[in-house]
């Protein structure tokens, strides 16, 4: 709402002012944000020109501006591991209902604390807004989960998934600004209760922000780590970042050692080639689904800053 | 922009309110309450808790006694890290990392909004936009892995380039002294582009006319960024540098953690990192709350005093 058509007003000093020094500084500015460009995209365009590349080329560690020697074997070992395929399908279990019940407990709390006709709301607020700056730490926080029996199940990464006081104060930031107090006294004239006014009229009228929540959340639960590093132990629950971590930080570039005896020799040096075209290729399908998407869903990421901004 | 709005707006102290009104309103408004449950039992369980299991902090942890059965002694377990031989190694090192990586991350976004924000070209600035928001989607563990790739001595491209120019390799990873750099680096890398956004929205809400007069007076694009734009995001700035400011002990966990090696851990190993390893690699709960608590303790301490000279200095505050 307020990130649409700025620098309009830009264009026409730029042709007013003419002086030199100003051109200098356009060149510069231009130098300086091609060099940015370069440095933020390089690495991206790199991990996938290598995943895409034969082995012999990516291991000397050359600097690749396309792929060399194009092949999917990287990819073909990838599909292979089951820990990527166990990771995934967990990674979306946990990301599908965590933002499901986070988005429901954000939106219904963010609407209630937009209320100025609820009283208490300035308590609560501050209670809450007190969690962002201080906590009990980690063994405490440990311990309550423990205690809870949560530890080591799936339940807890759902539960974990992303209800946040800074969601809800961006939920709250948002109906104070876009549901006028004069529609829900109209709704309440003509009877409506608040549930079915939430239901019928706030919801639809809250797209964007609702938008902007389920991203937040989906992101945060696809990229999440130290939940489960804490409270998971089975393997088969593992999302796929602590998979990702084994691969890409640990060097156990493969599954087990059971997977590794059943391999010849020829196999063996085969797979320890592949091993860092295999890493770009884990990178790649692991990242794809949100790198791919985020161009599209722009606008509401940015929106969501904005809308945070509004209480700093 | 319009932080203080949101408050006084729609009268935000109804404290007069007479107690009759208020138990109306609670009434006619229960439903809101029931809204606010799911929020008000997550918080409280999860983040009220851990608070009430601080006291862990100040007794020695017995499973079989449970937190309020364990015998209580007093500031042992603070003594204990006070004296420990790691304990200054921990403070410099955390205080280090994240002094060094706000000094660096926190300009940056800032200088790529005003990079941006003068980009006359909008479909330059749009893709410029796209382009470096991207990384912030990236997951820690996948950019510390491209970070273990890039810079590995013996495959990373950027080895292969420290080598053509006649150097020796750089074990980045395995040498102390480049934790830090890579660390800020990678950082700034990740975040300024979407650092950026917020400075963006504050550069907008720049008066035009305030540009026009400047020009008309022959003001450079640099006179006109010193003396009009940055004044402007200036708010802005200041709400941001108390966030990180009061956030200098709690430097990633997450980050540092997979950062490290068996070789950096002489700069690498910081506050946070230490507490999940005393307390949940070796159990040892109690000195591990305290570790964290004293933590969290410096911590909100600063956020207080960082707000209060920022509210004398500057006029803008958190509260």
């Amino acid at each position: 709402m307020m990130m649409s058509k700025k620098a309009a007003p830009e264009k026409a000093p730029t042709k007013v002012n003419n002086c030199t020094q100003d051109k200098v500084f356009m060149v510069v500015l231009h130098i300086i944000l091609a060099f940015i460009l370069v440095m933020v995209i390089y690495p991206l365009l790199f991990v996938v020109f290598a995943s895409v590349s034969d082995p012999q080329y990516v291991n000397s560690g050359a600097l690749l501006l396309y792929p060399k020697g194009f092949n999917l074997l990287g990819y073909q070992q990838v599909f292979r591991d089951q820990r990527i395929l166990i990771g995934y399908a967990n990674t979306i279990y946990y990301t599908v209902f965590g933002t499901i019940l986070a988005v429901a407990v954000n939106m219904m709390a963010g609407y209630s604390l937009s209320r100025d006709d609820l009283p208490g709301r300035g308590i609560i607020m501050a209670l809450f807004v007190f969690t962002m700056y201080f906590g009990g730490g980690m063994i405490p926080f440990y311990l309550i989960v423990r205690n809870l029996h949560l530890t080591n199940t799936r339940a807890i990464l759902v539960l974990l998934g992303g209800t946040s006081v800074y969601n809800m104060i961006i939920v709250r930031s948002f109906f104070v600004s876009t549901i006028p107090r004069e529609l829900q006294e109209a709704a309440e004239i003509d009877g409506c209760g608040i549930a079915r006014f939430f239901v019928s009229i706030v919801m639809p009228l809250s797209k964007a922000i609702t938008a902007v929540i389920v991203l937040y959340c989906a992101v945060g639960q696809w990229n999440a780590y130290f939940n489960a590093l804490i409270f998971i132990s089975d393997r088969d629950k593992f999302p796929l970042q602590i998979f990702l971590r084994e691969i890409l930080l640990t060097a156990k570039t493969y599954e087990s050692a059971e997977v590794l005896s059943t391999l010849s020799g020829d196999d063996l040096a085969r797979m320890q080639r592949m091993s860092e075209v295999t890493k770009y290729g884990v990178i790649v399908v692991s990242t794809l689904p949100i790198i791919a998407l985020y161009p599209f869903l722009q606008k509401y990421f940015v929106k969501g800053v904005m809308i945070g901004s509004l209480k700093g | 922009m319009a932080q203080a709005e949101i408050y006084s707006a729609k009268g935000a102290a109804k404290g007069q309110r007479k107690r009759q009104r208020t138990l109306k309103l609670m009434r006619k408004n229960w439903i809101l309450y029931l809204f606010l449950l799911p929020a008000i039992a997550y918080i409280g369980v999860f983040h009220y808790g851990p608070m009430y299991g601080i006291q862990l902090a100040f007794r020695d942890f017995a499973p079989s006694l449970g937190i309020w059965g364990s015998p209580f002694v007093g500031m042992k377990y603070f003594d204990m890290f006070f004296s420990s031989p790691r304990f200054s190694m921990l403070l410099s090192n955390t205080i280090i990392l994240s002094v060094y990586n706000l000094l660096l991350s926190f300009p940056a976004p800032i200088l790529l909004a005003l990079i941006l924000h003068y980009t006359p070209n909008l479909h330059l600035k749009k893709f410029a936009q796209t382009v470096t928001y991207a990384p912030h989607f990236i997951s820690t563990v996948v950019l510390v892995g491209m970070l273990n790739i890039f810079l590995s001595p013996s495959s990373g491209f950027i080895n292969s380039l420290i080598k053509a120019l006649g150097m020796e390799p750089i074990y980045f990873f395995g040498e102390a002294g480049w934790f830090r750099h890579v660390y800020v680096l990678s950082d700034i890398w990740q975040n300024a582009g979407w650092g950026s956004i917020i400075y963006m929205a504050a550069l907008t809400a720049v008066s035009p006319e305030l540009h026009e007069a400047a020009i008309i007076d022959g003001a450079t694009k640099l006179q006109r960024i010193y003396h009009i734009d940055v004044p402007t995001i200036m708010p802005t700035m200041v709400i941001l540098l108390i966030m990180s400011l009061s956030n200098i002990m709690s430097i990633g966990f997450e980050k540092t953690y997979l950062m490290q090696t068996s070789l950096n851990l002489t700069t690498s190993e910081v506050i946070s990192t230490y507490t999940y390893k005393v307390g949940l690699m070796q159990a040892e709960y109690s000195y591990s709350t305290a570790i964290g608590l004293f933590n969290n303790v410096i911590n909100f301490t600063l956020l207080i005093v960082v707000n209060w000279a920022a509210r004398r200095l500057s006029g803008s505050s958190l509260w």
